[in-house]
């Protein structure tokens, strides 16, 4: 019996962080739901009771069903059949299995059939289900954009569309297509509105993640002759209207079980989300930040389950006479993974915390006007949100192939075989710092809170809090770091050159991750000493290698760049 | 149609993890040491009677176990999976019961609780593994009994019809309402713990269990009649005080040994039928079978 909720006192230790208590008091408006639904809490304990239940029931559903499954998931994977996908067999049974324990649509409000849950426990809830089945969370995680029509949508299409996800139906966004990726201000498939009121999509859309969904979001040119981004509009396109075929699916290195899909819109009746020329401008860019919180979270489950195998494979692999864990490199490797696990852990859901306290107050302005006082804290909110996402995602990211190859690499050459799981976490690792924007990508969006001082506020922030004697030590080496950060971006934006902001832009973003995570390991360990250790090695890694950027900036002018440019 | 189902459950200790302070000295199973868990194969039972259920909307389940009040734990773990409540038959008096005492205690229970259409149980649970109790229960009630079912296959015009798991094969019998079919660990496996019936119930309690609740809880499950669940004692049934509990078990435990299988000497013999003849004539002679 494995319940990957209950094995990993980690989570409950995040999901019981005291920020929660202000955050589950907003979602639930002070808890007056419980006059009008009968599962609805009535006062903060009996709301993180029902969290801890249900995630009691996700770490069931995952470590008992969805987990013995991926193997078989992987190597089956779906197909197309006449324009429609066809799931692996293991995929509609995690399917069922979710839609039966009623996990689908748990971010939604009550009155659309959802549990209410804030985003914390939802994001844990991805955390978990990505251990068991990474590409599995991909398309259970897809019901994320639910919360985008619920932001978006007008009430008629709510009240249609969310109950169907609330009941297990699945959801996509279609967004990219063959000349746009990265640059989705190139998007052409074509939307033509009707004297009715509704608009028919003609085009191709390319590498959409279950693109055969029973609810699809659009992202379509709606203003002809336009070519950038203000010509895009959001649309819901409904399966049952019919309209898009499937026409392949990639065969891909990893996350096998999750279709991606090619899609050909011919005359698909769709409806308009939202207000025309938004689409990209304003409701991608919200549906992007959501779904890198998604990423984030899939890659830290990956990285738990890398560490896992990893771990159990070091105890139990004898060689010299002894278990190769007592060796020095092998154990160094490990406590650097666990280390890297715990940090973009502790990350991904400081993030979410932010995310749920700014998006309950934009919740909260649809009801009555914000006090002045709550604005502030609204916008304060969501600008930490913003600045931490791209962390999560990049490093957690980045973190995850880390350790996924380092768990290939304590297994050896048995890693390099079909007989383990980590060949296959090794493949599904190497997405997650790629879709829903690389961490390039993540570095563009990052570098503006560098420049702006953003990160280091948040720093100065986590410096005045409080720690135990013992910590105080790891505490003082984290100022120090952040000296080094600030000394090298004061060296990089007094250039006064964009290029040169660019070219470091990496290093000094990585450096101020490192160090906010290294607050986030100590407060951690403030609460938990269960975390010392992570946060001791985690200390001792980032130490050089905030030495190693710091140095490299040091010991780098502005000519230099003309030595890396490629023809 | 809607049905009246009532489903026997047990609450067991976890069996399957068996460390080696399962057994106490005298041969006991050590309860502490084990975790209590719904029996096995009375979650099949469980998803056939939802299964009904789903597809005969307006009908109740009906949780019946016997045993300590703890066990109401079971009876929220089958809410939780879409049961509607549960009784836990419960009694000082009933303690100690083998199956005939515990089928007598039973279906003293099914009789008070009144009409019903099926009574649907595990084939056996995994403390005992007798699989006495559901025939048993079905001779007292003078009903009809299906064992070993993995399926239910229809059920209707006051018939159903099962498809039974034998160690040959499969066999489809009907048998008319109400009946005892009591179901296999081949059958389908429970659906899980849905998320907001888990919301819904958690504080459902039997009335011992409220007691022990704060002033706030117990308001909020006098308020919602749904969360309370009944505990019925041996006199609430009429029970016969000579026919439960160790008073009504006519099984004795007279030891219990430690048994270690070791193989002695081994016989090789070739894969044809004369082979195979002449060894079944020799078990059947030493009277290994037959």
């Amino acid at each position: 019996m494995s319940n990957f909720y209950t094995d990993n006192p980690d989570l409950k230790h995040h999901l019981t962080h005291p920020m929660m208590e202000k955050i589950v008091a907003l979602k639930e408006r002070n808890y007056t739901d419980a006059e009008k639904f009968d599962y609805a809490p009535f006062n903060f304990a009996d709301a993180m009771d029902n969290y801890d239940k249900v995630l009691e029931v996700v770490g069931e559903v995952c470590g008992e069903h969805i987990a013995s499954r991926a193997e078989d998931v992987d190597h089956q994977g779906p197909h197309v059949e006449n324009g429609r996908v066809i799931y692996a067999d293991g995929t509609k049974e995690n399917l069922e299995i979710c839609r039966k324990a009623g996990l689908m649509g748990m971010a939604m409000p009550r009155r659309y059939g959802g549990l209410n849950f804030p985003i914390t426990p939802y994001i844990m809830a991805a955390d978990i289900v990505s251990r068991a089945d990474t590409g599995f969370e991909n398309l259970w995680g897809l019901q994320d954009c639910a919360e985008t029509i619920y932001e978006f949508a007008n009430e008629d299409q709510k009240s249609r569309y969310i109950p169907r996800v609330c009941q297990g139906e699945t959801m996509s966004m279609d967004l990219t297509e063959p000349d746009a990726g990265s640059d989705l201000q190139s998007v052409m498939l074509k939307a033509t509105e009707q004297p009715d009121g509704t608009w028919l999509l003609n085009g191709v859309k390319r590498f959409i993640t279950n693109g055969d969904s029973d609810i699809h979001l659009v992202l379509a040119r709606s203003e002809d002759g336009t070519k950038d981004g203000r010509g895009l509009s959001m649309f819901i396109y409904d399966k049952r209207n019919g309209g898009v075929n499937v026409r392949r699916i990639e065969n891909k290195m990893g996350i096998k079980g999750s279709p991606t899909c090619e899609l050909v819109y011919k005359n698909a009746k769709a409806e308009l989300v939202g207000s025309r020329k938004l689409g990209l401008i304003k409701y991608v860019m919200a549906l992007m930040n959501g779904a890198r919180l998604g990423i984030a979270a899939q890659s830290v489950g990956v990285s738990e389950l890398a560490y896992r195998e990893a771990l159990a494979y070091a105890r139990d692999r004898k060689q010299f006479g002894k278990a190769i864990i007592e060796f020095p490199a092998v154990y160094e490797m490990l406590s650097s993974m666990k280390a890297k696990l715990d940090a973009s852990r502790s990350l991904l859901y400081e993030c979410a915390r932010y995310v749920d306290l700014y998006k309950v107050y934009d919740d909260i302005a649809k009801e009555r006007a914000l006090t002045p006082e709550e604005k502030k804290e609204s916008k304060q909110y969501s600008k930490i949100a913003d600045a931490l996402t791209p962390l999560a995602k990049g490093m957690g990211s980045e973190y995850c192939n880390q350790n996924a190859y380092d768990c290939i690499q304590i297994h050896g050459g048995s890693g390099f075989m079909k007989d383990y799981a980590c060949e296959r976490l090794y493949r599904d690792a190497r997405i997650t710092s790629i879709y829903e924007g690389t961490t390039q990508l993540q570095v563009v969006a990052a570098i503006r809170y560098v420049t702006t001082g953003a990160y280091l506020n948040l720093i100065k922030e986590y410096e005045a809090m409080e720690v135990k004697p013992e910590l105080q030590g790891l505490k003082n080496r984290l100022i120090e770091l952040a000296k080094i950060y600030a000394d090298v971006v004061e060296k990089v934006t007094s250039v006064k050159e964009p290029a040169y902001v660019d070219f470091m832009a990496r290093r000094m973003v990585e450096m101020a991750a490192d160090i906010i995570m290294g607050h986030l390991l100590l407060q951690d360990a403030q609460r938990n000493d269960s975390f010392t250790r992570s946060a001791e090695v985690y200390c001792n890694l980032i130490q050089s290698e905030v030495a190693k950027h710091a140095e490299f900036i040091a010991n780098f002018s502005l000519d230099n760049i003309e030595v890396y440019k490629q023809a | 149609m809607s049905l009246n189902i009532i489903v026997l459950a047990k609450q067991v200790p976890d069996t399957r993890n068996v460390g080696k302070d399962a057994m106490k000295e005298d041969g006991t199973i050590n309860r502490a040491a084990l975790p209590a868990i719904f029996n096995p194969e009375d979650l099949n039972a469980l998803e056939q009677a939802l299964r009904l259920k789903d597809a005969n909307p307006g009908s109740t389940i009906t949780l019946l176990t016997m045993g300590l009040p703890r066990a109401s734990e079971i009876i929220r773990e089958a809410i939780y999976r879409g049961a509607d409540t549960g009784i836990v038959l419960t009694d000082r008096v009933l303690g100690g019961a083998d199956t005939l005492a515990t089928s007598y205690s039973l279906a003293q229970a099914v009789k008070k609780f009144g009409n019903f259409d099926i009574i649907l149980g595990g084939r056996q649970a995994i403390d005992g593994d007798t699989a006495q109790v559901g025939p048993q229960i079905a001779e007292k009630l003078g009903l009809p009994q299906v064992t070993y079912a993995e399926e239910i296959l229809d059920l209707k015009d006051g018939k159903v019809t099962v498809k039974r798991r034998l160690e040959s094969g499969v066999e489809t019998v009907v048998a008319p309402l109400p009946c005892v079919v009591t179901v296999n660990g081949s059958a389908a496996e429970c659906r899980p713990r849905n998320a907001r019936r888990i919301q819904k119930y958690k504080y459902a309690v039997s009335p011992s269990e409220k007691q022990k609740l704060s002033d706030e809880l117990k308001a909020i499950v006098d308020a919602r009649p749904y969360l309370n669940l009944q505990e019925w004692s041996a006199a609430y049934v009429d029970a016969d005080p000579e026919q439960i509990g160790l008073p009504g078990s006519p099984t004795k435990v007279k030891a219990i040994e430690n048994v270690v299988f070791t193989a002695k000497e081994s016989l090789t013999i070739e894969n044809n039928d004369t082979e195979i003849e002449n060894l079944v004539k020799e078990l059947i002679a030493n009277h290994t079978i037959g």
